[in-house]
């Protein structure tokens, strides 16, 4: 665990619940942090790799920090080095290896229709191995989950209505295996690298954070997007934008969903700082369960 | 003749199996086959047209900002609207700093690993062992640019989220044009992290290309592919879709032709889906998938330009445009500073793996370059967007060439209702099986001929596949 106490304030910092989790608790938490980076499995399902590439923004610390000194990544298709039955071996070989110690990360939904043909994300021993298997198999060994991503989490835009392949969130596909492993939803489309990267400083230092009912650490899906708003204002006063050229105005009107949606995008902001959706657009409420279809049509008034 | 299958094959975007049957330590055959299926054609149906550009971005998210591009110019044309220059010039600097960020991600991030030895810990290791040819300093240079590259791709994706909003998958693109209504000091902002990063291209990623060339010469004989490439155009120049940084254009059995769109077809012989709708133009495509089909090997459809397979990609459009190459061509080629040198003056060399990196590379600084201007054409405190009105029943298309190559998207409305939606995208130009009359696909027909020195370490087969950026 090369993660310093500055690093972990980073991370995690910029939420009032952040607040509660007080700088000693934290010198304490590090202090008994265990020493070795913990072996993580990262696969892909039903996805558009869009959590990945968001994760390689992290800053403070930054990605190359977090494979380096922080985890060890034992697999992950969109980095590591090796292809095909080399991959697949070191997967299964990690698996067992740190059994019941290893983390699985899972990106993307699971498709179960067609006995889960539609996602083929590997083949051993002459035989092809589909998502729903591959993450049956890994999540019973596995020391806890995390779902990152709303098509992990709550199934997402692969299962938008009719649901063409039969996607799942982890939760469910678990629920039906009857899998124990604890499961920490990190939803958004994609998850702000902060929410992942603070997810995981959390874990190694105090184990699982405070959830709420959707399993999302309430650090960052506590406060409500509308609530918080810097354009709360210009509701308050009844000034709402009709067109996307007013900015000094609220935009619920033009189909913005912050009041049903939570999380810290509000002071987080988003690319190290540069900008957020409200502000340049509308909140479409990515990190909810409802998402898409229960935000649908995203630019007509839908709440509020 | 022995078979070898890479699945998955990592360091790329989505699910791909490639599988090749070796004879004589050369590759005789291969097949490409896509493992994933989403159905995003199926379940846009029935929604409001104007979701489209948020939801077919997550197709892909590295090049998010591609099918945004391609949707919102696809609802331009249903909902018989024109972007605004404002609107026009803010939609190709975010989704040319998309360009910038996949560019910079797939040489030092998802191709690099192919030709220098990273890291000895995991996730760097294993790795295949064998043909890797720089010299320890060189080697280094690499893995340190790859941490560099890292840093790098991040801020050209916060050039994204400026007037994008977030990246990936971007807020502000929307039919009419942009959400955003740039700022003097957003403008100041951007041109500062755009002199970062078109510093790093053209003084670092570009000669490191050509150094990793030098060492690996014989690539330029290897991943040769089909030699027809379609380019859509990307980029306009102008308010009425004339003139493109990349013209459209198609480069068929040594012709040069214009584009279009109606010899399109995709065929499914040998692809999951019903054979009721094989050979269609996406138009009128129709997607019903077939998950037990038998014979089918891949997700991907077969899309034929007038009966032939065609390559895109950068390769594809510095190509067909014959862009003027950097000064490190000229040394690399052994020429005077003082001469012009255009793509095709690498002559054969083009079709190959290295072909196509360079011409990533390459086409990267001419990106960057047009971005310096275009930054100077906008105008401060003007909106990009225009008011617009959600048609009744329309047609229409949007043609864009991802950063990995042509795209394009096709919709029907009825009643302000999806009534059907196709997409067309670049690894389905580049990735696809065998089409109904058996012609292979471009990557597979690149891989022929492919050595394989040791059918544990199939170095070659993942250079050629990469050299794509599927």
């Amino acid at each position: 665990m090369s993660l310093t106490r500055r690093d972990f304030l980073k991370v995690c910092g910029g939420t009032a619940a952040f607040l509660g989790f007080s700088k000693l608790q934290i010198l304490e938490a590090l202090a008994q942090a265990k020493a070795g980076n913990p072996p993580v499995l990262w696969i892909q399902g039903a996805g558009c790799t869009g959590c990945s590439v968001s994760l390689l923004n992290a800053v403070d610390p930054d990605i190359a920090k977090i494979l380096l000194e922080i985890i060890s990544l034992k697999f992950h298709p969109t980095v590591m080095a090796s292809a095909g039955e080399m991959a697949m071996a070191k997967l299964y070989n990690a698996a067992e290896t740190y059994d019941k110690k290893y983390f699985l990360v899972v990106e993307g939904a699971i498709p179960v229709a067609a006995n889960g043909r539609y996602c083929i994300v590997g083949e051993w021993k002459k035989k092809d191995v589909t998502m729903v298997d591959l993450t049956k198999r890994l999540g019973q060994q596995a020391a806890g989950v995390l779902a990152v991503g709303s098509c992990a989490s709550f199934g997402g835009i692969p299962s938008a209505k009719p649901n063409p392949t039969g996607c799942k969130p982890v939760q469910a596909i678990f629920k039906d295996a009857k899998i124990k492993a604890p499961v920490v939803n990190i939803p958004g489309c994609p998850p702000h690298p902060g929410w992942i990267v603070g997810t995981i400083a959390h874990i190694l230092t105090k184990g699982i954070p405070d959830l709420d009912r959707f399993k999302r650490p309430k650090l960052f899906f506590n406060d409500n997007i509308h609530d918080n708003c810097p354009f709360l204002k210009y509701y308050e006063e009844e000034k709402f934008a009709k067109t996307w050229a007013d900015k000094e105005a609220c935009r619920i009107k033009l189909g913005c969903k912050g009041p049903d949606t939570n999380s810290n995008c509000y002071n987080r902001i988003w690319n190290n700082g540069v900008n957020w959706c409200v502000d340049n657009a509308i909140c479409i409420g990515c990190v909810e369960p409802s998402f898409p279809d229960g935000v649908s049509p995203l630019y007509e008034q839908t709440t509020g | 003749m022995t078979k070898l299958v890479i699945d998955p094959v990592t360091r790329i975007e989505g699910h791909l199996k490639i599988e090749v049957d070796v004879k004589d330590g050369k590759v005789v055959d291969a097949r490409s086959s896509g493992g994933l299926f989403r159905g995003f054609e199926i379940l846009l149906n029935g929604r409001d047209p104007r979701d489209a550009s948020q939801i077919t971005q997550r197709i892909c998210g590295v090049c998010p900002a591609a099918h945004a591009t391609a949707s919102v110019r696809c609802l331009d044309s249903a909902f018989k609207i024109k972007p605004t220059a404002q609107g026009r010039i803010l939609r190709n600097l975010v989704f040319a700093s998309n360009y910038l960020h996949s560019h910079i991600l797939h040489f030092y991030h998802l191709a690099a690993l192919d030709y220098a030895k990273g890291s000895e810990t995991e996730p760097f290791i294993p790795r295949y062992e064998g043909d890797y040819r720089l010299d320890k300093a060189t080697n280094d240079l690499v893995v340190g640019q790859y941490l560099e590259g890292l840093k790098m791709q991040a801020l050209a994706q916060e050039m994204v989220a400026i007037w994008g909003g977030k990246m990936p998958h971007v807020s502000g693109f929307v039919v009419g044009g942009c959400t955003a209504t740039p700022t003097v000091e957003e403008i100041a902002t951007f041109k500062k992290k755009l002199t970062v990063v078109k510093k790093f291209i053209d003084e670092t990623y570009i000669p490191t290309v050509y150094l990793v060339a030098g060492a690996y010469q014989d690539l330029f004989e290897i991943g040769i592919g089909c030699k027809n490439f379609i380019s859509h155009g990307v980029f306009p120049l102008d308010d009425d879709d004339k003139n493109f940084l990349f013209k459209s254009g198609t480069y068929t059995q040594g012709r040069e032709l214009p584009f279009d769109p109606k010899d399109i077809r995709e065929f499914v012989k040998y692809s999951w889906y019903d054979n009721s709708t094989t050979g269609l133009n996406p138009r009128v495509g129709k997607t019903i998938p077939a998950p037990n089909k038998s014979g089918a090997y891949s997700y991907i459809k077969a899309v034929r330009y007038k009966g032939l397979p065609h390559e895109t990609g950068p390769l594809a459009r510095v190509w067909i445009t014959n862009s003027v190459l950097s000064y490190h061509a000229n040394k690399f080629l052994g020429l005077s500073d003082d001469k012009e040198v255009c793509f095709r003056d690498l002559g054969d060399k083009a079709f190959s793996i290295l072909g196509r990196m360079i011409a990533r590379a390459e086409e990267a600084a001419m990106v960057a370059a047009a971005m310096e201007k275009w930054t100077d054409q906008l105008k401060p405190d003007v909106s990009g967007a225009q008011e617009i009105k959600v048609p009744v029943n329309a047609e229409g298309v949007g043609f864009s060439e991802a950063p990995r190559g042509s795209l394009s998207h096709w919709i029907t409305i009825k009643d302000k209702k999806i009534a059907n939606y196709q997409v067309c995208s670049a690894t389905i130009w580049n990735a696809n099986p065998r089409d109904d009359q058996g012609i292979p696909g471009p990557i597979e027909q690149a891989l022929i001929g492919t050595p394989v020195a040791d059918m544990d370490n199939p170095i070659n087969v993942v250079r050629v596949i990469r050299s794509f950026d599927p």
